[in-house]
């Protein structure tokens, strides 16, 4: 029997702004899924740490600081340094819609902006997901 | 308020009333079952004057100026002079910033409201491994006085007041802004303007916290006293509520919980021997102004009473000055939306005179582009106008607390303050507010509302125009601010460049000077302001502190 998906939803820099993690966190939850919250002012490093010792499917980023392009792509980069390349990694926040190429082309699956109702990254990540 | 028998008049007219509008519902329903505010609560249909009969004029609502100031803070209001009109602004350098300062000041603006970096909020240098990626890029980057004296260049420090949103290092920037004015010829007594300084609000709900509760709670008792006795002109805190709103919360919760933060620094004041009238007039507040128009003026109504009762009855305060709450304003936002980002402005005007119509003194008006970026100086200019357009032109402004009396504003605000003062005995039983903080009550209630929310805008129970209704294709929208990626790489120049140039021993024995008053009793004030004037640097100071007391671990619940 297929487990539940695992979900590690993380804050990446120094901004603490932690409502849509925690909505979007709850919501996956309600949604089925296994969800383990980072906290505040999490390095890459300490994210893919997480993500490894959790051994989750999806890694899901928010940030709203404004540091999007310098650490969503170090993610990615860490994660295939550890082997780890098939986690499902995606973004949300405040990300303007110019930089959404280039966060897509560094390796972020998809990248979701302000307004985006939950069910919508609910459903990504069901279609998405590559582990399990 | 009113006579018995006419009051048992409207009554038997009232149940004929909804005899009557009960009938007509069958063939004519309403647009909904049922009705709610903002925040979720339940609205009548008529409000009347059974809702306030017990409403006594002189004892709840009084006079402006006067206990227990639901009319507002001071007898003239806005026929004496307009709120402050302060634009929060900063970004990337203090040699940018200091332009955008110029340029609102030359717009009518009138006074400065600084926004800085993260890593300056989290006091850290600009070349600091954790500050990658972070320079100038919510605010301005400050690593020492050096960037200080850029950021207030040509700006009279006698003449403006200013705002400075910093929390957990707030007694380095304001050691920082008195050792600049010295350097302009202005002694710090001469000083006006504000320090956020809330760290209880930073562990509910904003994030910029650096060290445990109670050395945090020290530090700002420390520059309670520092300023009552030398810059006796500066707000010393700013109890924030708009952050906890932004979070999540109910308008109701936005009050209690801050007022409960409020009753904290009352309290730890007091624990440390100062006499609470000197401190407590310079205590102010910051409130959220959300798009439910009436709800929110009710909301700035029952604070005001609620901690003048407060600050009355339960800490015996005598001053009428340390019973007047006065407050900042900030429009919602987290009630922009990204789609159609023009309809912000509408969105902004509304809350605006939400803010003006519940007695600010002064109000930063969001962009419409916030959603997306910061803003452009054009979308800052149109928030700008639009207070310009409620001071001067809507009217509002003539008469004071104009909808006092309204059978619905009054019933509401009496609502507010006893909803608020329910979180407030809940969070006594707890222990006060930061114990209430440690075990995630506080945090949990707003998160639960917040989850609420969110699911109410999914299901479409509750209308975002734009966003959930009346959509459009639209494209992106062009011309936003962008910070230049350089700027971290030119503090980081600037930064190497002062510890090559000053004198790297005197700051060694400031620093040290600092550690020992940290791990003892004095006020650290005067010597964090000896090491600021020497060009320790932001992170040295914060990091000296950081090595005494500790760091902060957050509570992580869902």
């Amino acid at each position: 029997m297929d487990r539940p998906i695992r979900v590690l939803v993380a804050k990446p820099g120094l901004d603490g702004h932690d409502r849509g993690a925690k909505v979007i966190a709850r919501a996956l939850r309600d949604a089925g899924m296994e969800v383990i919250y980072t906290g505040l002012r999490q390095t890459p490093q300490q994210i893919v740490n997480a993500a490894i010792q959790e051994d989750v499917d999806v890694v899901a980023l928010s940030i709203l600081s404004g540091a999007h392009n310098t650490l969503l792509p170090k993610v990615v980069d860490l994660l295939k340094g550890e082997g780890a390349d098939d986690i499902l990694v995606i973004g949300g926040g405040v990300i303007p819609e110019d930089d959404i190429p280039f966060l897509k082309e560094s390796g972020i699956a998809e990248v979701f902006t302000p307004g985006t109702p939950t069910t919508v990254t609910i459903d990504y990540i069901k279609n998405n997901v590559k582990r399990k | 308020m009113f006579d018995k028998e006419k009051l048992a008049e409207v009554k038997e007219k009232l149940e004929t009333f909804d005899e009557k509008t009960q009938k007509s519902l069958e063939k004519r329903p309403e647009r909904q079952e049922k009705f709610y505010t903002g925040s979720g609560d339940e609205v009548k249909r008529l409000y009347t004057p059974l809702d306030i009969e017990d409403l006594d004029y002189n004892r709840d609502l009084g006079f402006p100026g006067q206990y227990p100031y639901t009319r507002g803070a001071q007898s003239t209001m806005y026929r004496g002079r307009f709120w402050t009109m302060r634009m929060y602004a900063g970004f990337a350098t203090a040699e940018e910033s200091n332009k955008r300062y110029k340029y609102l000041l030359e717009q009518g603006q009138t006074g400065l409201s600084v926004a800085f970096d993260l890593p300056t909020q989290i006091g850290y240098d600009s070349d600091h491994a954790l500050a990658e990626g972070e320079v100038g890029k919510v605010g301005v980057a400050i690593d020492s006085l050096a960037d200080m004296e850029i950021l207030f260049d040509g700006i009279p420090l006698d003449k403006v007041s200013t705002s400075m949103t910093i929390n957990a290092p707030a007694s380095v920037l304001l050691a920082m802004y008195i050792a600049v004015a010295e350097k302009q010829g202005v002694s710090q007594d001469k000083l006006r303007g504000t320090i956020q300084n809330d760290i209880l609000k930073e562990y509910i709900a904003r994030g910029t916290y650096i060290f445990p509760t109670e050395p945090s709670m020290r530090l700002i008792t420390n520059i309670f006293e520092y300023c009552s006795e030398n810059v006796p002109k500066w707000n010393t805190i700013s109890i924030s509520g708009y952050h906890i709103r932004e979070a999540g919360s109910t308008a109701a919760q936005e009050v209690g919980f801050t007022i409960a933060d409020g009753i904290a620094y009352v309290e730890a004041a007091i624990k440390a021997g100062l006499d609470v009238d000197k401190f407590a007039p310079r205590l102010s507040f910051f409130f959220n102004a959300h798009n439910d128009l009436l709800e929110e003026v009710a909301k700035f109504r029952a604070a005001r009473r609620l901690w003048a009762r407060i600050m009355k009855e339960r800490f015996g305060a005598k001053d009428p000055k340390s019973m007047r709450l006065k407050f900042h304003t900030q429009t919602g936002g987290s009630t922009l939306t990204a789609q159609q980002p023009d309809n912000n402005i509408v969105r902004v005007a509304i809350q605006t005179l939400a803010a003006v119509l519940g007695g600010t003194q002064s109000l930063h008006t969001n962009s419409r582009d916030e959603a997306l970026a910061l803003p452009t100086e054009d979308s800052v200019r149109i928030a700008l106008r639009t207070q310009q357009i409620v001071a001067y032109e809507s009217g509002v402004t003539n008469t004071v607390d104009p909808l006092a009396g309204s059978y619905y504003i009054e019933a509401k605000t009496k609502e507010i303050e006893e909803k608020a003062m329910e979180y407030i005995k809940k969070i006594d039983e707890l222990g006060g507010a930061p114990r209430a903080i440690d075990v995630g009550y506080i945090q949990q209630e707003i998160m639960d509302a917040a989850y609420d929310y969110q699911k109410d805008v999914e299901t479409g129970k509750r209308i975002v125009v734009g966003m959930n209704k009346f959509q459009i294709d639209e494209e992106p929208p062009k011309e936003l601010l962008k910070v230049d990626p350089a700027v971290g790489e030119l503090q980081k120049e600037k930064l190497a460049k002062l510890r090559a140039e000053r004198d790297n021993d005197a700051v060694k024995e400031k620093l040290e000077a600092l550690r020992k008053a940290c791990e003892g009793d004095d006020n650290v004030m005067p010597y964090i302001i000896d090491a600021v004037k020497a060009y320790a640097t932001l992170g040295e100071v914060c990091g000296v502190m950081r090595e005494v007391f500790g760091e902060y671990q957050q509570s992580v619940n869902l």
